[in-house]
């Protein structure tokens, strides 16, 4: 079983289709013992289809997938934490409610005389975790720890679950430095221990910092697997950008910015973003960069009242706004698109015609509605103005795809007619054509004088929209490109910077 | 040093104590072991059907049937000693499995049918209330030598107070919670419920069997508190007990037993009884007070201790510890 | 406003349910459905039903909004009572009965801010907030009363619950008028769609500018009048206010009707008439039982075992099976399971 040059796990030819669409074709991934493989991928390349397919939680539509030499076909999660796979989410998968030991050992816990031992379970608690180097009580509930110590429990419960097969993806996005370091020392020790680790990020620094192999996706195609120690970083962003990099497209050219339409000074929130300034032409496109939990969204909410700040002003059009909430801000003429479309965006169960129309009825009160024929005026007009593909407007709009439901979004603040509009990772988790429409919309509107902010975690999109730039690091703004500065290139590097120093 | 977890309980305590210090120091009387022995006695059913609804709540549901069920218990048992010749112990267990039987159900068709506890339950609370009636309309005395051997078994304690066995049964079923939930699988599977059934489920804790033996023991214990007061009034009646879930949901509450689930303790529901308890006890010793105070104390009790939890809850996600490997300091 | 069937569709269950539990009450009373013009009064079996079904109408009005929201108000059997109490004072104490009407209304609608406030900024679950006004209010109710049951005189407050207006009971004309009024209100303004967006995704319908808070406070405030208001009807049909039992259990009616009227307790799409018709059925199922002359004692199993089946019916999990044998033959399900809620509806359709 040790035998260093077997694998512990060989998926071959792993496929999957999804209506109308292929999520995986064709994938190869090979496991190593007391290796840390890297999946990479833009947002949609496919790296969460493929681990769905790994451990069951998706039923693939080919492919074999074998584990230390033997085929195995895992039908939910808990099947494949039993062969040996073991996953571990963003979202901490543990019960908050539950004490440290409780959360580690449930389900199993050391039983003496048919009773739960508290004692001897919180000592094995404590000697498992003191193997991982974490030193902490364990009878203290686990909402009582930081997001990186609940990640550590949840990749121990893990690892001493299945044994075999690790899987991490994103462990790190909501980590800061300091706590990123403590989840890799862990991760390094489990190496040492001869487990297979696949490790997904959106942070090239880190997968140079702990990962041996690196296999790339795009679009559902492994692109290539690369061993880290002869790679470079630019290689592998070359890998996941591709042939977008080179004919890096260029909408904007920044030149043509209006009158100043909104002064940011010093508005931040002790613990959420530190305090920033920034003004807005019309006929503008900032772009905010930085990783995943860099501040963008932060910058985003606070700008839109969604989160209270504690200091600075915001002046729009020469007034001071003084936001408690959404309502003010859309009052003033902001609008925001969130970046999670699920959770913040859509009323899933309303129809499209309702959810276009939402924010503008919001702000004109419950006692004067939009009549049946306006609204679907108003909705009809984007639907064709947008090319939103629904089969009516009637239908909820959790029923349609991503793509439309983001383009369906944008309607319901494009109809509130806003000065000022955010989006937020506008282009995440949307098919190619509505993906380069979003763009191009994006300059459309720039061109009619509005001003917009575009937060975004792919570079190119930035670089081919904005006319500036303002990068974020560990909810900091670092650094502000301009015109001809805004390149892929320049923007990774910002972002980098401290740690390609080292590099 | 004091955890997080256990200030609910801490609080309630202190509540307990110091309510208890405030009526003593107004009538010195309530101090005598008899007080406190019919304190024990005369919430006795209700202490037992509140320690099922605190699993049930620890897990995030609720069991609206109890006072249901209690009253058919005292009917099913009155009708079937009257009726026939069995023997009360066999009758009781006879009552025990059925109660405990149609709590099972209720959590079956909750989980497999993916219905809220709080319909079906509903249900179940009409279904029970409407047997009782359907056994017997009329209140029905309970004679039976053994019942009334039960009813005499005290033990009187040196200053007078009698404890009788309805009190020490409770106290018992108190312990023996205290052991199912904190020592056991199935308890900690309660609690992983209520922290979060989808997770839970991730985590591979059984939810059906888990599901089910909550409201069954639920059911069994409404049934054992239906045995309890049966003996205690010595008669079924099937319009009796209107209302015990409500008591026994506000004894979980003011137990500091988080009524969205996951967080909570047992010990915490027995010192809900004795606070609700004691203010009744204080207005009957007060005796110019009248009964209505009861229901509005209570209300204002669950709500202050409904705003401490909220409190708490949003102290310990806001101020979350130091990550890191640090050792925290104790 | 194109007229099309769709509300029809919506309806069809509840429709059905009612239209057989009728006709399961002609069958066992052939006189059911003869209407009777006498003292300027109607009467008949079909009269009664509308009738006794009044006070849990009203209070699904208010309680289909609550629950549209993604709450629930377990408050309203004990706002009831306060407000009962409330009215009988006033009279007792020698006002009319427009002024006792006013005061129980201003004491339900203060009920309701309360739970409104708990709920929208104190940020406490429905189901607990309302549980302390539930606990409380029969001890607040019994304090207004004095403990004892309150019976008056007046002419006029006592019309409100027995006296007619064009032949139909008052309570008939209340419920219908205020239901009608309601189911309107919403739909011609923009309340319902901003009330089911709030239900659905609270956090998305924030972040799109609806006053989350104002709403649910004003939603809690609407149950809580529609609560003093039927209060009102049960104190003055029984001249007297009886803290302890007027409203007792209203408040699980009140939620049932909403329920089997289709509207899901998880919030979202609600439907007013739905709801009334839920509690027409109710009403229908308690009169069949007791015009079977069956003996009383078996109307809660009965109620029961029919309530249960009713919801098993309109159960996610039963629309599931149903959607799964409707669509085997073509392709299997796909590998994610659609939200449970959905299905609901889908089959209620």
């Amino acid at each position: 079983m040790t035998d260093p040059v077997r694998p512990v796990l060989q998926a071959r030819g792993i496929t999957k289709f999804f209506p109308g669409a292929i999520a995986l074709a064709d994938v190869d991934l090979t496991l190593m013992p007391g290796e840390v493989h890297a999946l990479l991928g833009e947002n949609g390349a496919g790296k969460s289809t493929l681990i769905k397919c790994l451990t069951g939680a998706y039923s693939r539509d080919g492919g074999t997938i074998r584990l230390d030499g033997r085929p195995i076909d895992p039908g939910s999660t808990e099947d494949s934490q039993r062969l040996g796979i073991g996953t571990v989410y963003q979202e901490v998968n543990l019960l908050p409610n539950l004490t440290v030991a409780e959360n580690l050992f449930l389900g199993r816990q050391p039983r003496r005389w048919g009773l739960i031992s508290r004692r001897r379970m919180a000592a094995e608690a404590e000697a498992l975790l003191a193997g991982y180097g974490l030193k902490i009580d364990v009878r203290e509930p686990l909402a009582a720890y930081s997001v990186a110590v609940q990640q550590v429990v949840a990749i121990a419960r893990a690892a001493e679950m299945s044994g075999r097969v690790l899987i991490l993806d994103e462990p790190t996005a909501s980590l800061d430095a300091g706590e990123v370091e403590l989840v890799f020392s862990v991760i390094r020790r489990l190496r040492a221990r001869g487990l297979a680790i696949v490790f997904i990020t959106h942070f090239l620094d880190q997968v140079f910092a702990i990962c041996d192999r690196a296999t790339v996706l795009r679009n559902g195609h492994v692109v290539g697997s690369r061993d880290l120690a002869d790679a470079t970083p630019r290689d592998i962003v070359h890998l996941m950008l591709g042939r977008q990099l080179e004919t890096e497209m260029r909408l904007s050219h920044g030149g043509a910015a209006g009158p100043v339409l909104a002064e940011i000074e010093d508005l931040g929130r002790r613990g959420t973003l530190a305090p920033f300034s920034l003004s807005i032409r019309e006929g503008e496109v900032i772009g905010l960069a930085g990783l995943l939990g860099a501040g963008r969204t932060e910058t985003a909410s606070l700008i839109f009242g969604a989160i209270q700040a504690d200091q600075g002003r915001i002046r729009l059009g020469g007034r001071d706004l003084a936001l408690r909430g959404p309502r003010d801000a859309i009052a003033a003429g902001i609008a925001l698109c969130p970046e999670d479309r699920k959770a913040d965006g859509i009323i899933g169960d309303l129809s499209v015609r309702e959810n276009i129309i939402l924010a503008l009825q919001a702000r004109q009160g419950w006692a004067r509605p939009l009549s049946r024929g306006r609204a679907e005026e108003i909705a009809q007009g984007y639907l064709r103005a947008l090319d939103i593909r629904a089969a009516s407007l009637d239908m909820p709009i959790r029923l349609l795809s991503g793509g439309n439901q983001q383009k369906a979004l944008l309607a319901r603040w494009l109809a509130t007619e806003p000065r000022l509009l955010i989006l937020d990772e506008p282009t995440r988790g949307i098919d190619v054509g509505a993906h380069a429409e979003i763009l191009h919309l994006i300059e459309t509107l720039r061109a009619g004088g509005m001003a917009l902010i575009v937060a975004s975690s792919e570079m190119e999109e930035l670089a081919a929209a904005a006319s500036r730039v303002l990068v974020l690091r560990d909810r900091v703004q670092v650094a502000e490109l301009e015109g001809r500065a805004i390149t892929s290139e320049n923007i990774v590097r910002a972002i980098a910077d401290e740690e390609r120093e080292v590099a | 040093m004091i955890r997080s977890t256990s200030l609910p309980l801490i609080v309630t305590l202190v509540t307990f104590v110091i309510a208890y210090a405030l009526c003593a120091s107004a009538y010195p009387a309530m101090l005598s072991s008899r007080v406190v022995a019919n304190l024990l006695t005369d919430n006795a059913f209700l202490g037992i059907a509140a320690v099922g609804m605190t699993f049930v709540i620890l897990s995030g549901g609720i069991d609206l049937s109890v006072g249901s069920v209690i009253a058919f218990t005292g009917v099913f048992l009155a009708v079937v000693l009257r009726d026939t010749s069995l023997h009360p112990l066999a009758a009781f267990a006879l009552v025990l499995a059925l109660t405990a039987g149609f709590g099972a159900a209720m959590g079956a068709v909750i989980h497999f049918l993916e219905m809220p506890a709080f319909i079906v339950t509903l249900a179940g609370m009409f279904l029970a209330r409407g047997a009782a009636y359907v056994l017997s309309v009329d209140s029905v005395p309970i004679t039976h030598e053994f019942c009334d051997w039960l009813q005499d078994i005290y033990w009187k304690a040196p200053s007078g107070g009698r404890f009788r066995l309805a009190g020490g049964v409770m106290v018992a079923v108190f312990l023996g919670a205290i052991l199912v939930a904190h020592r056991t699988r199935f308890g900690q599977n309660v609690y992983a419920i209520g922290g979060g059934a989808r997770t839970a489920r991730l985590m591979g804790v059984p939810l059906a069997r888990t599901t089910i033996g909550i409201y069954a023991i639920s059911g069994g214990l409404s049934g054992l508190a239906g045995i309890v007061f049966a003996l205690y009034t010595s008669a079924g009646y099937s319009l009796a007990a209107v209302g015990v879930e409500l008591d026994a949901i506000a004894a979980v509450v003011i137990g500091g037993t988080l009524l969205t689930g996951g967080s909570g303790f047992v010990a915490g529901t027995f010192f809900g009884i004795l606070i609700m308890g004691l203010i009744q006890t204080y207005i009957v010793f007060d005796g110019t007070l009248s009964s209505w105070w009861t229901k509005i104390v209570i209300g204002a009790l669950l709500f202050t201790f409904i705003l401490l939890q909220k409190g708490l809850t949003w102290a310990t996600t806001i101020r979350r510890r130091p990550a890191a490997g640090s050792p925290t300091p104790s | 406003m194109a007229l099309s069937h769709a509300p029809l569709r919506r309806l069809a269950p509840q429709l059905v349910i009612l239209a057989a539990v009728l006709l399961l009450n002609l069958a066992v009373f052939p006189d059911f459905f003869r209407v009777e013009f006498q003292n300027g009064r109607l009467f008949g079996g079909i009269i009664d039903v509308l009738n006794r079904g009044a006070p849990t109408a009203i209070l699904a009005i208010g309680m289909t909004l609550v629950i549209g929201t993604r709450g629930i108000d377990l408050s309203v059997g004990a706002v009831m009572a306060i407000a009962g109490a409330c009215a009988a004072k006033i009279v007792t104490d020698g006002h009319g009965w427009g002024t006792a009407l006013a005061g129980a209304l201003l004491a339900g609608g203060l009920c309701g801010i309360w739970n409104g406030v708990l709920v929208a900024w104190l940020r406490i679950q429905p189901i607990v907030a309302t549980l302390v006004l539930m606990v409380a209010g029969r001890g607040i109710a019994q304090l207004v009363t004095e403990g004892t049951i309150l019976t008056f005189l007046n002419e006029g407050l006592i019309r409100l619950g027995s006296g007619t207006i064009l032949g139909l009971p008052v309570p008939v004309a209340i419920w219908i008028a205020l239901g009608a009024a309601m189911a309107w209100g919403v739909r011609r303004s923009a309340l319902g769609l901003l009330i089911e967006s709030i239900g659905i995704n609270a956090a998305a319908a924030r972040l799109a500018g609806i006053n989350a808070r104002g709403l649910l406070v004003c939603v809690y405030l609407v149950s809580g009048l529609c609560a003093a208001l039927a209060g009102v009807i049960v104190a003055a049909d029984i001249k007297g206010a009886d803290a302890n039992n007027a409203g007792l259990w209203m408040e699980l009616d009140a939620i049932l009707a909403v329920v089997i009227g289709g509207n899901s307790l998880l919030g979202g799409r609600f439907s007013i008439i739905a709801s009334l018709l839920g509690a027409l059925i109710i009403q229908s199922v308690n009169s069949a039982i007791l015009l079977s002359g069956m003996p009383p004692e078996f109307n809660l199993v009965i109620k029961a075992v029919l309530i249960l089946a009713i919801l098993v019916i309109q159960s996610p999990r039963i629309g599931h099976w149903i959607y799964i044998l409707r669509a085997s033959g073509g392709d299997p399900a796909p590998g994610r399971a659609p939200r449970g809620g959905a299905h609901a509806k889908e089959t209620a359709r």
